[in-house]
């Protein structure tokens, strides 16, 4: 029996805020535990929480970003369980009127672009963490109260592949919207998943079990594999998938039962009293919908349209928004966009992933970039020298003259300057010579290399070819 | 030694005021009067469960100093009372649980910042309900207070211990909260003045919630002139209150001081249904002349109807549980209060819970958990809100016909200690006059009536729309200048022993 698979996942994404949710506490990752925390975020006995107005913008301009419907009245709910991590015992959430309705996001999967609906976008406050040590447990609440969106898709995901893919596509938007910073290690963006199988062709919906504790994609891509295999087996031999929440083990590499749906929370939402509902006028959401930055998928048609790039240079420029920043900043001053992209994508690209930073580190700028082209195309350096120059720009910075200028590597395009070189070259190495007269052109790459060898590899390599055939086929020298 | 008077020195906020601007009295003597008027009375009363002696008497010195140099800000050295459940930063605040009895506030409310800057000391805790859950102050884990007309009465409830206090002259002026008539009953209960603001007109910040969207701090004073001069400075918006309306505040002691000597032209409505229910008869018959009374000053006095007056009492006890059951979840032994020690964090949790509070509070989670659990949700908590809708528009209708109502505070006066205790529905059907002001979100006020046959106070009530706090006040004003003035209450028992001190 063939099986197909429905995926919906639960995505909490951390926005960039200066300050918490509820409270002024900073947002700073990685300090030292409870420093960041005052009346309000630790749930003190008459203590209010007060709206941070920029976690409503940020929301609604992932969910403008993301083709959802805004709700012009929102508002916020108490969700009701007891843990050690919530400073109120309750988590201040959205319940049945989320600031983000619909929308949705495309993915490239092998059979094409495909549609991946969105249920809704809510927003949240975060918990604190527990610790645990030897005698005793501690709980650190720097992070209760750091504003969280949570994303809730439709089931539409039929693999592990394309939720990886939908996760990829969606930390890029969220970057290039400004909206999260999507850092994996600080926990920006987490994620839990709901997955059933059914017969394929069936009509409703598999039973369905929820996954947690997804650390990274590479987790959720390996959970779920795992996950959609064991629910496969399980309706293979005839039995059932028992409706529950798993824990994804990494270690093991299997999914560990939690509870099941009998054990599962009653929430007792109810509207939470102490803030007022949210209230967004069209002027606001008009004024919010102007500051959008664009989108991948616009950039990407975009960077193809104006640039001619093709659409792999234009898909791997706009993973980064930052290297598509700079990549137009480059192209705008140069004749070639395409060279421009060429360049980024080889040289600058790998020296980024080797050293694990942003463009915006490198000390290279687009003008210097634009101008060491420039000088290749003029003929004036040629290929080795200018990926030298290239690597001391991304190191040091500069301008791209003055290294060429130092390190004397203007190449020698005189055709009077290479001919005595060419002469010796010829005459010290008789055997190359006579194999290219007998037709072994190979050898001639031999020949050139020598010349390039002495020159220092300044010679225009085109050029030694050029006299080198010329005498090497009769032709006699010039002089 | 039953009937002595308690207090020497001014026997209002306004004179208190007055004679510490022209240096007729020091702050200290006025904190030192009170201080030993406390340790005379608290004992019989138990109206304070903290009292800051030292702490007091070091600002009240303070405050004299900064006044000989000329500060002028305008409540330099005044005492006020502070309800246990309102935080002062560094004081307990335990809100009359065992929860909370070791706990101190580190921050200010916004009601406690805005009088430290005006310049007032804070003399001490009053007691309380526990959580302001209760009508007698008799659910305190400090005990109850006792009320200054009967000690072997109760002072009312939740703010007891600020009417008791203000009654029987340990506090010049305290504050109260109310979520469904804790600060009008008692003020009834002790004959003092006590004021509910409208919702949002006075900031929640540091008010330690029972039910958000129905509670309001407000003034309990020995006059109404005294309760606009304290809400001048508890009211305005607050930036870390949500809910706190950004309306510009009037000048309520001008609308006190400029209030005519009649009523002319001012409707009074008489809700049908708030006479219509058990009252008592010498309730009942000092509402009714006070009603003659305002007839007399020229107001036109015409009945009204709040039809769904009769649901107001299950209404407000399922959403204000229902918001309870949330509100006191954080009160978990993890990261301030009590907390009993236990195998795992869940045990730890039954246990502090267990242990840390009362009964009636144990009842509200309880009720409250279930109005909101799946299933009931739409039955319970839904509905009653919907009776709240209803219950508001009634009020809409009614001041489309009148300006102000005028109802009784209570079906009763002070009942025994110990007589409705071990019957919750009988007192939840006490608060019957008062919870409907807090459902609709509008201002009300208690003013003292007269005393019945027994030697109680009675007290009146007045309501006027949302943030009519001004007009409220000005009406409030000219009633009181028509009844007689209460004699001191005696401070002893009704009973023939006398005082039980």
């Amino acid at each position: 029996m063939k099986f197909a698979v429905s995926i919906g996942l639960e995505i909490h994404v951390q926005l960039r805020t200066r300050t918490k949710i509820f409270c002024g506490c900073p947002t700073t990752f990685g300090a030292p535990p409870n420093t960041q925390v005052c009346p309000v975020c630790l749930g003190l006995p008459g203590a209010l929480p007060v709206l941070n107005r920029e976690a409503v913008r940020l929301t609604v301009m992932a969910g403008l970003a993301l083709g959802c419907q805004i709700n012009r009245r929102s508002k916020f709910d108490r969700k009701n369980y007891f843990y050690p991590d919530m400073p109120k015992n309750y988590q201040i959430s959205q319940y049945d009127l989320p600031l983000c309705v619909g929308g949705g996001l495309e993915i490239a999967t092998p059979s094409g672009r495909r549609l991946i609906r969105l249920r809704r976008i809510h927003l949240e406050e975060d918990v604190g963490k527990n610790l645990h040590f030897a005698q005793s447990s501690g709980v650190d609440f720097n992070r209760a109260g750091v504003p969280l969106m949570e994303i809730v898709t439709e089931p539409d995901l039929t693999s592990a592949d394309e939720a990886h893919s939908f996760l990829f596509a969606l930390k890029e938007v969220l970057l290039h919207g400004g909206i999260s910073d999507c850092n994996l290690e600080e926990g920006n963006l987490r994620c839990d998943v709901n997955i059933s199988v059914r017969p394929e062709g069936a009509d409703e919906l598999g039973v369905k079990t929820e996954l947690k504790n997804l650390n990274s994609f590479r987790a959720v891509h390996r959970a779920l594999d795992y996950e959609i295999r064991r629910q496969i087996e399980l309706l293979s031999c005839g039995r059932a998938v028992v409706q529950e929440t798993r824990r994804w083990n990494d270690e093991l590499g299997i999914t560990e039962s939690m509870r099941t749906k009998e054990e599962a929370h009653d929430y007792r939402y109810f509207p939470e009293p102490d803030l007022v509902p949210v209230e967004l006028t069209e002027e606001q959401l008009t004024e919010w919908r102007a500051q959008l930055p664009e989108l991948p998928a616009a950039r990407r048609a975009r960077l193809m349209r104006e640039y001619g790039l093709p659409e792999y240079d234009a898909n791997v420029l706009t993973a980064d928004p930052d290297v598509a920043d700079f990549f137009e900043a480059a192209a705008l001053r140069s004749q070639q966009p395409k060279i421009v992209s060429n360049w980024i994508m080889t040289e600058v690209l790998r020296v980024l992933g080797e050293r694990g930073i942003s463009i915006r580190d490198l000390p290279l700028t687009p003008d210097a970039l634009v101008e060491l082209i420039e000088t290749v195309q003029r003929g004036v350096i040629n290929m080795p020298a200018a990926k030298s120059v290239l690597a001391e720009l991304m190191e040091h910075g500069g301008r791209p003259a003055e290294i060429i200028e130092r390190r004397g590597l203007v190449q020698i395009s005189d055709r009077g300057a290479l001919e005595p070189v060419i002469e010796e070259v010829v005459r010290d190495h008789p055997g190359p010579a006579a194999d290219y007269r007998n037709g072994k052109a190979a050898a001639l790459q031999f020949l050139i290399g020598q010349v390039m060898k002495r020159t220092r590899g300044k010679a225009n390599p085109k050029l030694v070819a050029e006299v080198l055939r010329a005498r090497l086929e009769g032709h006699p020298p010039s002089s | 030694m039953s009937t002595s008077t308690p207090v020497a020195g001014p026997s209002s906020l306004s004179d208190a005021l007055v004679a510490l601007q022209r240096k007729e009295i020091s702050s200290e003597e006025l904190v030192t009067g009170l201080l030993r008027a406390i340790e005379r009375w608290n004992p019989v009363l138990n109206a304070y469960i903290h009292v800051n002696s030292e702490d007091a008497l070091a600002c009240a010195r303070e405050a004299d100093a900064r006044r000989r140099t000329g500060d002028p800000a305008p409540w330099l050295g005044v005492p006020i009372g502070i309800k246990d459940n309102i935080c002062v930063r560094g004081q307990p605040c335990t809100c009359g649980s065992e929860i909370l009895k070791s706990y101190r506030s580190p921050y200010d409310a916004t009601v406690s910042r805005r009088l430290r800057e005006a310049g007032a000391v804070f003399v001490g805790r009053l007691n309380l309900d526990e959580f302001a859950m209760g009508s007698s102050t008799e659910t305190s884990a400090w005990g109850p207070a006792r009320n200054p007309w009967d000690v072997d009465r109760v002072a009312g409830g939740s703010s007891g211990g600020s009417a008791a206090a203000v009654a029987a002259g340990m506090a010049v002026a305290a504050l109260g909260s109310d979520t469904g008539g804790s600060i009008r009953q008692p003020a009834a209960f002790c004959g003092c003045v006590g004021l509910k603001p409208s919702y949002g007109r006075v900031s929640r910040f540091g008010l330690v919630a029972y039910a958000s969207s129905l509670d309001q701090i407000g003034p309990l004073t020995r006059s109404v002139r005294d309760a606009a001069l304290l809400l001048s400075v508890l009211a305005g918006r607050d930036p870390m209150d949500s809910t706190s309306l950004d309306v510009p505040v009037p000048d309520y002691l001008a609308a006190v001081d400029r209030a005519p000597d009649h009523l002319r032209g001012c409707r009074i409505g008489l809700p049908r249904e708030y006479f219509a229910e058990g009252i008592e008869p010498d309730v009942e018959q000092a509402v009714k002349a006070a009603v003659a009374d305002v007839a007399r000053l020229g107001a036109d006095v015409v009945e009204v109807s709040l039809p769904h007056t009769h649901y107001a009492v299950a209404a407000y006890y399922l959403i204000a549980t229902a918001e309870a059951s949330a509100n006191l979840a954080r009160f978990d032994g993890v990261r301030y209060g009590l907390r009993v020690p236990s195998e795992d964090v869940v045990e730890q949790y039954e246990r502090t819970r267990a242990e840390g509070f009362g009964p009636e509070v144990k009842r509200r989670i309880i009720l409250g958990t279930y109005a909101l659990s799946a299933g009931y949700y739409d039955a319970y908590y839904l509905r009653a809100q919907k009776v709240r809708t209803l219950i508001r528009r009634d009020f809409e209708r009614a001041f489309q016909q009148c300006d102000l109502l005028l109802t009784p505070v209570a079906p009763t006066t002070a009942f025994r200690i110990g007589e409705r205790i071990l019957d919750p529905l009988t007192m939840y059907l006490g608060d019957i006059f008062t919870v409907p002001a807090n459902l609709a979100g509008i201002c009300a006020i208690s003013i003292p009536a007269g005393l019945d046959s027994r030697g109680l106070p009675v007290g009146l009530q007045l309501m006027a729309p949302a943030l009519e706090e001004a007009r409220l006040l000005q009406v409030a004003h000219v009633l009181e200048q028509t009844r007689p003035r209460l004699p001191r209450p005696p401070l002893a028992s009704r009973a023939s022993k006398g005082s039980p001190a």
